[in-house]
């Protein structure tokens, strides 16, 4: 089993317009949409959820008012600014109180508390979807809102999505990644073959794409580029061409801009079931490279 | 006051309207602060001369092995797991490490102090007038959250900040973690940008969910507004958010994007419209 992960640093770039055209070109595959925290690739491949999972992670602080003394220890050791002291209006303390969002979870007000007033409490964090689509099975996830722990979640839906692959004999594994170089991108990285990295010829997709690059690089995946939007400005394609020469990165495709890929969205399907022309052969061409990349690899 | 800009998801033009809203109200005193500290773009725009770079630190654990009596105290402490202790050896995975303090604090035999290990960098300088202060993460570092709360504290001491007249421009990352919360934290209003398609829609529905929680005041621009459907619009309009601005697509804004020019340097008429949104956004607060 090959695992392809579709990354972009920078978001609008067409990543999951592109890793939709994929999964429905791949025949053979299972999808996993890493996007933890805005997933969207479900809004393309219809995903018809077979079985969920409870996502539990980490633990918040909580404070039992009734036995919390009011010392203040935690409030001065908690490094992360969770903890706050509520005034009665004579300015005199009234309550010790923990923000949740902004605990860390770092456990050192209930290591430290003198009376044991301090519980860490499990915390539904997430749902993770196991799913059946036209092109092959599917797992994606969905983070609460202000949830910590995407990289768990993503590591986990991508452990989900190999152990799929590997019980159905599954040839790839196509992953939609999360935006950004931060933990999720770092935890989706893991264990891939091929990271394609997907830019558009702007000075911020640019910028992004060689942050991500050197990301990459980092954890030593074979990386790829891919031009999304290429004609709104041909002086900047040229520049990531030639920044991909000088790192050794070969660009693999181009798409240029084209309103049927806005309409393949509001239709909430694949670009290439729905373009007849350009745009969905040049997706096909890239598709037979990334297949020809594994089967030199095979041979050898 | 305090202005966030936000999207559920990268791409839809936040930064556009970050920077095109800075330019466009010179009189107000702006400061602008770039915390997308992941993929800090506001700067290929505004273009600002950096005068002062700080480097943000979180403070990770140094073992004095001499002390140390390998008790495994401290591995089983951190929520990290970025201590590990063999029998004759501790390990320190410093890349796990978010800087708690609970190992030196805890350690029975005061084997563990603490050391600054840099994530990241924040710049700050000045451009066209505008105060500006970015942060950049680290390439293979974790953890956006300190950065961006040292952005807001160097903004914080910055006269800007407490001035009422004067406006603070905050570029927040895209997504709903908890970077997000941190950037949009303390804003009077956060103005959420998206496209009027079903991703767009998916992803300011999540936006929104956090600006709840977050009890902040938000309006919806809608970024390339003629290219799409109509279902951000019954959207916002089922659910009473206003609609603040609405920019169309077009060749020529797409590419002076590309080329990292604010659309209101080229074209003029849309200062108007972005001084108008400024207005529209000062009457839907309480007063
Ligand atoms: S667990 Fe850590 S971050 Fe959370 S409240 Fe306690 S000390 Fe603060
Ligand atoms: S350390 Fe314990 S007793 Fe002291 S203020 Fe905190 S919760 Fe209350």
């Amino acid at each position: 089993m090959k695992q392809i992960l579709i990354i972009s640093g920078k978001g609008g770039t067409g990543k999951t317009v592109l890793t939709s055209s994929l999964a429905a070109l791949a025949k053979a595959a299972v999808l996993a949409d890493c996007d933890v925290d805005a997933a969207d690739l479900h809004l393309l491949l219809h995903p018809v959820v077979k079985g969920t999972q409870e996502f539990w992670s980490g633990q918040k602080a909580v404070i039992d008012d009734g036995q919390c003394i009011n010392c203040g220890r935690c409030l001065s050791l908690c490094r992360f600014e969770a903890i706050k002291a509520l005034k009665n209006q004579d300015g005199s303390l009234k309550k010790i109180e923990i923000d949740p969002i902004a605990c860390e979870e770092c456990r050192v007000c209930y290591y430290t508390c003198p009376v044991g007033a301090i519980q860490m409490e499990d915390r539904l964090s997430g749902l993770l979807f196991i799913s059946e689509t036209k092109y092959g099975p599917m797992v994606h996830a969905k983070l609460g809102i202000a949830e910590e722990n995407s990289g768990k979640l993503v590591a986990l839906v991508k452990q989900k999505a190999q152990e799929i692959a590997q019980a159905e004999g599954k040839r790839w594994l196509i992953i939609d990644g999360p935006p950004g170089i931060g933990c999720p991108v770092i935890a989706s990285l893991s264990g891939v073959d091929l990271v394609l990295v997907v830019t558009e010829p702007t000075l911020s997709g640019i910028y992004d794409m060689e942050r991500v690059i050197d990301l990459a690089a980092h954890f030593g995946v074979l990386t790829k580029v891919f031009i999304n939007k290429c004609d709104i400005n041909w002086d900047n394609t040229r520049t990531i061409e030639e920044i991909c020469q000088k790192r050794g990165i070969e660009v693999i495709g181009y798409l240029p801009f084209s309103e049927e890929v806005v309409q393949s969205l509001i239709l909430g399907m694949p670009v290439v079931e729905y373009s007849k022309g350009m745009i969905a052969e040049e997706i096909i061409t890239l598709w037979k490279k990334i297949e020809a990349i594994f089967q030199k690899e095979g041979k050898s | 006051m305090m202005i966030s800009i936000a999207s559920g998801k990268g791409g839809t033009g936040k930064t556009t309207v970050a920077v095109n809203l800075a330019l466009s109200i010179p009189e107000r005193g702006v400061q602008f602060l770039d915390c997308d500290v992941e993929e800090p773009n506001a700067s290929i725009f505004l273009k600002p001369r950096i005068e002062e770079t700080v480097s943000v630190s979180i403070p990770v654990p140094r073992i004095d092995q001499e002390k140390c009596d390998f008790c495994g105290e401290c591995a089983k402490i951190c929520a990290y797991h970025a201590l590990a202790v063999l029998p004759k050896k501790v390990l320190v995975f410093p890349h796990l490490c978010h800087g708690c303090g609970g190992c030196s604090l805890l350690c029975p035999q005061g084997a563990i102090t603490e050391q600054d290990r840099e994530i990241g960098r924040v710049e700050i300088g000045h451009s066209n007038g505008i105060e500006f202060i970015q942060g950049k993460l680290n390439v293979g570092e974790a953890m956006p959250t300190p950065l961006i709360r040292v952005i807001k504290e160097k903004a914080r001491r910055r006269g800007r900040w407490t001035n009422p007249a004067s406006v603070t421009v905050i570029d927040a990352p895209p997504g709903t973690s908890c970077s997000v919360i941190e950037a949009i934290k303390g804003s009077d209003f956060c103005i959420l940008v998206t496209e009027p398609t079903p991703f767009g829609l998916n992803d300011l529905i999540l936006a929104v969910e956090v600006l709840k929680k977050l009890q902040v005041s938000f309006g919806v621009v809608i970024n390339r507004s003629s290219m799409g459907d109509y279902r951000v619009d019954s959207y916002c309009q089922e659910n009473h958010i206003p609609i603040l601005l609405r920019i169309p697509f077009d060749r020529e804004i797409a590419t002076l994007y590309s080329q990292g020019i604010p659309i209101v340097q080229e074209k003029k008429e849309y200062i108007e419209d972005f001084r108008q949104m400024m207005d529209y956004i000062q009457e839907l607060l309480p007063t």
